[in-house]
């Protein structure tokens, strides 16, 4: 039996990355997965961006395990889009269960050099993103009695990082989010957490390098980057065994957590 | 495969409640566990509850034993650094390791202002509740870092860890004592892959507030309040719809750190209150 057996689970940004590992997590322990993301390009991000092909592959990973998903290319400004994908794919799979708020988009910029297009477009897909994907799912929950949504904030959501003002605004922002929906939501049995990852080894995790020439010139801040735990980065899993245990009955009574899944970053 | 197959965990406060949930919890999960319980009567305590027992704890280890798991049961107390050590070791003697650690013990004792609360009270909850898990930190650390194989602490602090709570001073300070002992553990361990992190359970289901002391902190008024008068005025300090929680809910929180699936959760303080520090 399944950590999530019969559950359903939709989740933005899982093309790849984290948002695929979810998938196929939750649908190794027997959740049906509702999947979007842009898979198209992105401006001024300085790593690639995902493609239909990414999408395809975690289609194709889910259904290996005999699990159901219904994906569509959404991008989740984009509500109406966003809406469609949810509606029709609840409809498809009968319920929602578990929102997994996870798509995201990271550039490395310094405060003077970060235009008015990097802002905008930070806080639309981190920030803006997450609230259009709570807020189109919600229903869907509460129709069902309850449910588990899971944003993916930061370790930027809880400390201050050098040259990712826009990324540090968003993901705060996103735990403001998180403790909003967490006192209206309770009511309905709908638990609402936050994950706060530290660097993860996937495609966004490329953009690494673009730190380099500002903390050669900033050095005094260079340390904030670095884990308290012996690694250079988590894995994708690492991150999708916290939302797995937050989506789970396992976690029924949590609601309103900052999970840091971080190797201590915001330790110090 | 279990979820922590193979490993050995030490548990205080382990002959019922939430610490002996926690033993059933990892041993149906493939761990070993290293007991031990004060189990007996605190003095002090019984105007509160009453204290565990050595049956209890024998009960522990009947029920670990029923799922083939080894268990090294301890009737020591952890403000005795000694004996606490020595159950330890023994403990690591005959099972060869030590990898989880579950600083559980604790008392709850309350219902003074705390202008009232006598220096007794408030030094047997802060020697139990905070000195007690640094002792067990204390004993089991040069385990951890000897073996090399890193290791989860997990600190059983509380909501009160996290907020103030009226007319419970000492346990309040006890439990925010813990967050502070589990910070700088996380900081000092680190290097060794050593991972501390605390749990922040809102009322759980067990003897320490399911009494009518306890129960009368809330209905002042009422001589014999019943669990069934207790339970929409507990619903009431919870966001979620439920009056209290059960120790399973707690114990499943203490397994996933225990496992490899948190191997960097470290420095975390997990809150298992029902939304209890958000209203």
């Amino acid at each position: 039996m399944g950590r999530v057996e019969g559950k359903v689970a939709f989740i933005t940004g899982g093309a790849r990355g984290q948002g695929r590992s979810h998938a196929v997590r939750l649908a190794k322990e027997g959740a049906d997965i509702i999947v979007v993301d842009l898979a198209d390009h992105i401006p001024n991000i300085a790593y690639p961006s995902a493609t239909e092909e990414d999408l395809a592959e975690t289609v194709r990973q889910v259904e290996a395990l005999d699990r159901r998903i219904i994906a569509t290319k959404a991008d989740v400004r984009d509500r109406g889009a966003l809406k469609a994908a949810i509606d029709d794919g609840v409809a498809q799979l009968g319920k929602l269960d578990i929102v997994v708020a996870n798509a995201g988009i990271c550039v490395v910029e310094d405060w003077e050099n970060t235009s008015v297009d990097v802002w905008d477009q930070t806080i639309g897909t981190n920030l803006t993103g997450v609230w259009n994907t709570v807020q189109l799912t919600s229903r869907h929950l509460i129709d069902n009695g309850g449910g588990s949504i899971i944003m993916t904030s930061s370790a930027a959501g809880i400390k201050g990082l050098p040259f990712l003002s826009a990324y540090v605004a968003a993901k705060h922002g996103v735990v403001g989010l998180m403790r909003a929906y967490a006192t209206e939501l309770a009511e309905y049995s709908v638990r609402v957490n936050t994950i706060h990852p530290t660097g993860v080894n996937t495609p966004m995790g490329e953009m690494g390098n673009a730190f380099g020439p500002l903390l050669e010139a900033h050095p005094t801040v260079g340390g904030m980057l670095a884990n308290l735990l012996p690694i250079q980065a988590t894995e994708p899993l690492d991150q999708s065994n916290a939302v797995l245990f937050l989506a789970s009955d396992e976690s029924r009574f949590i609601t309103s957590l900052e999970m840091t899944v971080d190797a201590g970053n915001t330790q110090y | 495969m279990g979820r922590v197959d193979g490993k050995v965990a030490f548990i205080t406060g382990a002959a019922r409640g939430q610490g002996r949930s926690h033993a059933l919890r990892l041993a149906q999960e493939g761990a070993d566990i290293i007991a031990v319980d004060i189990a007996e009567s605190i003095p002090g305590m019984d105007k509160f509850y009453p204290g565990a027992t050595e049956e209890d704890l024998a009960e522990t280890v009947r029920q670990v034993e029923a799922l083939d798991r080894r268990i090294v049961a301890t009737k020591a107390d952890v403000r005795d650094y000694d004996a606490l050590k020595s159950a330890l070791d023994a403990g690591v003697a005959e099972l060869g390791h030590v990898d989880i650690v579950s600083a559980n013990a604790g008392i709850f004792a309350f219902g003074e202002q705390s202008q009232l609360v006598t220096d007794a009270e408030w030094e047997m909850v802060n020697d139990i509740n905070a000195k007690g898990v640094w002792h067990t930190a204390k004993a089991v650390i040069p385990h951890l870092i000897e073996q090399g194989t890193g290791g989860s602490i997990i600190l059983t602090s509380s909501t009160a860890g996290l907020k103030g709570t009226p007319n419970v001073v000492a346990y309040t300070a006890s439990k925010h004592a813990v967050v502070g002992i589990m910070r700088t553990l996380a900081l000092e361990l680190a290097p060794h892959r050593i991972r501390v992190n605390t749990v922040h359970p809102t009322g759980v289901a067990t003897d320490m507030i399911l009494n009518e002391a306890t129960f009368r902190l809330f209905m002042p008024d009422v001589e014999h309040p019943t669990k069934e008068q207790a339970a929409p005025i507990f619903e009431t300090t919870n966001a979620l719809p439920i009056p209290w929680v059960e120790p399973i809910d707690i114990s499943n929180a203490v397994l996933f750190l225990a496992s490899d699936e948190a191997r960097y959760v470290t420095g975390t303080e997990l809150k298992v209150d029902a939304g209890y520090t958000i209203k």
